[in-house]
């Protein structure tokens, strides 16, 4: 079949690209040009393209590039920006494989005649009865299924994961065998659109105005402040104003109409509920046993789904609001749907 | 061009002459010598420049010392831009739709930017308000002959005339990159004091340009070492180029007129073709206004960098905007000044004919473009 496989310039997508033209598919590679602004992180850099197409040039295919700035700003950059204002802790990588890997290119590939897209994400696209789900990756510590969750199943059907059966360290070694560029590359680690230098405070100062908020216990006593409550997340315990040496204390809530921040134990973090907002389902709603994952590398815990509240078996700490929760079948080994944390 | 190939993108680069291949390759093996030597060998050379500096000035309607050999247009605009207000101090001035050669230049020297009509043609009143209100004398104009994306033509008398009159010690620089194929150059050169020419663009090689410099004109050199082209720039010359430029040069202007009509024809031919077969195609300037080998339109309900997909892949090449480091496409900055709105200009295709263009590649084009739109419009692959 006639594939776009989406290049990033790293080592994952390099050899899936390999992989899809072992397989004997065309394969013609795309990198999308998403983050306009200034970037150090080297993540959708020129250098990155400068990769992708010399890959797509060894490998022996063509390589092509997007130019999707403004649906990026639109869909990502600006939701970010929002999102930090009202106090949550959004994750724009989700937002951008929601919209732009998937939903935008794949609209685009299909309107030139492309039978589906493949990406370098660590996870696979298999069949549960007559459905498509999307099923962890083989490299248990690499997983990358809670970022791609929120595939349905229209998009299932066409979306290609050629790397999910293999380690990284399996992907790095067919990397050096084909003598790629990108073998070595160390994995990107940060948001591609924020700086190393001036970081998430200098990207949020420049485009929304900082409130000041009062940090307080949880008797209400009043503790220090902080010059932002928009950098302040929920589960937080450094850069919060308050004294070193004391017992650990963590931010367990944020009430923005008062610019207030409690702080409390550890195990005022632990909740024994979580509601979960903007559901989304690779097929039916579902309800009944559940593993519960929520962040990209956070174990997932076994609790009971019930329309948008999660009960935890134990209880867990509480999830930032923004973050995304991803809800996997009971052996905790593909995703039925996700949402986002309330 | 490889066999079955459609090539519509002379603007960006056309093929190479014959006649200038092989003018180059007697430099490339025999007379290898630095023309700068002091020896028969390098005396021969130099001769080959010297007479290439006099065929050059005869096409330009200038002196041979006013022709300066260059590694291609972008140098020579940096080099009339930077090079003038590092001599004589002041701050540049240039049409928004200028090719980013020389825009960048202005911009990174902090130089006034002035806006255009919707032909893309400076705005003359624009033009003269800012000369004089300019808090620091503009020491140079900078205005493009032909743009190299719609293909408008400047009145260059025009403006040289507001600058005399409102700026009377400016210099006055054109880039005449895209105007070589189309407008006798004689006709250009009374009216400005820098003009910047690019080989690659009338069948000559890559990599070599020429910057005329009228006497007088007063510039540092971009590059500095060993003096050649009288100190005002130095290293050594690319002798094959400059030879397979000359000849090229020379080719072409003979042919000119006839290319004019012919090509004009062409383009008149693909751009009715189009409109005939297609609704909602329109042409981004009037004819009347632009040179013969440019066919700019802005077509409906399509995203070009999708149809640029689907036309690479149907072997028609043609582009839309100039293209960033990355190679993706970047929104035109000629016309968003132009006021071109936002949804018109992502469906603008630029289409450029050229030496080798014929009626087959017209009509081949023709179709592949309709099918290409009408599959795009539909929505879904055929």
């Amino acid at each position: 079949m006639k594939v776009l496989m989406a290049l990033s310039g790293g080592v994952d997508s390099s050899v899936a690209a390999a992989e899809l033209i072992d397989a004997g598919h065309d394969v013609v590679g795309v990198t999308m040009r998403l983050w306009g602004g200034e970037s150090d992180t080297g993540c959708c850099s020129v250098a990155d393209v400068d990769d992708a197409r010399r890959v797509a040039q060894q490998l022996g295919i063509d390589h092509l590039v997007f130019n999707f700035t403004d649906d990026f700003n639109a869909h990502v950059v600006d939701p970010y920006v929002r999102a930090h204002s009202q106090g949550l802790t959004p994750n724009p990588c989700i937002e951008c494989n929601r919209h732009l890997k998937f939903e935008r290119l794949s609209e685009r590939a299909d309107l030139l005649g492309f039978d589906a897209v493949a990406t370098g994400h660590h996870a696979r696209v298999d069949v549960v009865g007559d459905r498509f789900f999307v099923h962890r990756g083989a490299d248990a510590a690499k997983d990358q299924s809670y970022v791609v969750h929120m595939l349905p199943q229209r998009e299932l059907r066409r979306t290609v994961f050629p790397v999910g059966h293999l380690t990284k360290a399996q992907v790095r070694q067919r990397a050096i065998a084909l003598g790629l560029r990108t073998a070595t590359k160390p994995d990107s680690q940060d948001v591609c659109f924020i700086t190393q230098t001036g970081g998430r405070e200098a990207f949020l100062g420049a485009r929304i105005p900082f409130r000041r908020g009062t940090v307080v216990g949880s008797d209400g006593a009043v503790l220090g402040d902080v010059p932002a409550i928009e950098m302040v997340t929920v589960g937080q315990r450094r850069g919060i104003g308050l004294p070193g040496g004391g017992p650990k204390r963590y931010v367990t809530a944020i009430d923005r109409t008062t610019a207030t921040i409690v702080v409390g134990d550890e195990a005022d973090l632990y909740v024994s509920e979580l509601t979960v907002e903007q559901l989304v389902w690779a097929d039916q709603p579902y309800t009944g046993d559940v593993m519960v994952q929520c962040s990209a590398h956070g174990a997932a815990m076994p609790a009971g789904l019930d329309g948008n509240t999660v009960h935890w078996q134990q209880p867990q700490r509480c999830v930032a609001p923004g973050q995304s929760v991803v809800f996997y079948d009971a052996s905790n080994s593909y995703v039925l749907g996700g949402g986002i944390a309330a | 061009m490889q066999n079955g190939y459609t090539y519509l993108d002379h603007a960006a680069t056309t093929p190479m002459r014959a006649d200038a291949v092989a003018a180059m390759l007697p430099f490339l093996t025999e007379q290898f010598a630095n023309p700068s030597g002091s020896h028969r060998f390098a005396r021969q050379v130099r001769k080959s420049i010297d007479e290439a500096r006099d065929d050059v000035a005869d096409v330009l309607g200038c002196r041979p010392g006013e022709v300066i050999f260059t590694s291609g247009g972008t140098e020579a605009d940096n080099t009339a831009i930077f090079g003038t207000l590092d001599r004589r101090g002041g701050v540049a001035l240039c049409p928004a739709v200028e090719h980013h050669a020389v825009l960048h230049a202005v911009e990174a020297r902090h130089g006034l930017v002035v806006g255009v009509d919707a032909t893309g043609r400076v705005d003359h009143d624009a033009l003269a308000s800012a000369l004089v209100t300019s808090t620091d004398p503009v020491s140079i104009v900078s205005v493009m002959a032909v743009n190299n994306e719609v293909g408008t033509i400047t009145d260059l008398a025009g403006v040289a005339a507001i600058v005399r009159r409102n700026a009377p010690n400016a210099s006055i620089h054109t880039d005449a990159v895209q105007a070589a194929n189309w407008l006798d150059l004689r006709t250009i050169t009374p009216h400005v004091d820098l003009l910047s020419l690019s080989a690659h663009k009338f069948g000559g090689p890559k990599g070599v340009g020429i910057l005329m410099a009228r006497a007088g004109s007063a510039f540092a050199p971009l590059l500095v070492g060993g003096g050649q082209e009288r100190d005002r720039r130095s290293g050594t010359h690319n002798v094959a180029g400059i030879v397979a430029m000359t000849v090229a040069l020379r080719a072409t202007d003979h042919e000119r007129s006839a290319e004019n009509e012919r090509i004009g024809r062409l383009r008149d031919c693909l751009v009715d073709g189009l409109q005939d077969g297609l609704d909602d195609v329109t042409e981004t300037v009037d004819r009347a206004h632009k040179v013969a080998g440019s066919a700019h339109v802005c077509i409906g309900g399509i995203e070009n960098e999708a149809l640029l997909y689907l036309l690479d892949e149907a072997e028609v090449c043609a582009s839309a905007a100039s293209a960033c480091a990355s190679g993706a496409m970047e929104p035109s900055h000629v016309l968003a000044a132009m006021g071109v709105p936002n949804e018109r200009a992502r469906g603008a295709l630029r289409l450029t004919l050229g030496r080798t263009s014929t009626e087959a590649d017209v009509a081949r084009a023709t179709t592949v473009i309709i099918d290409a739109v009408r599959r795009l419009r539909t929505g879904r692959a055929a």
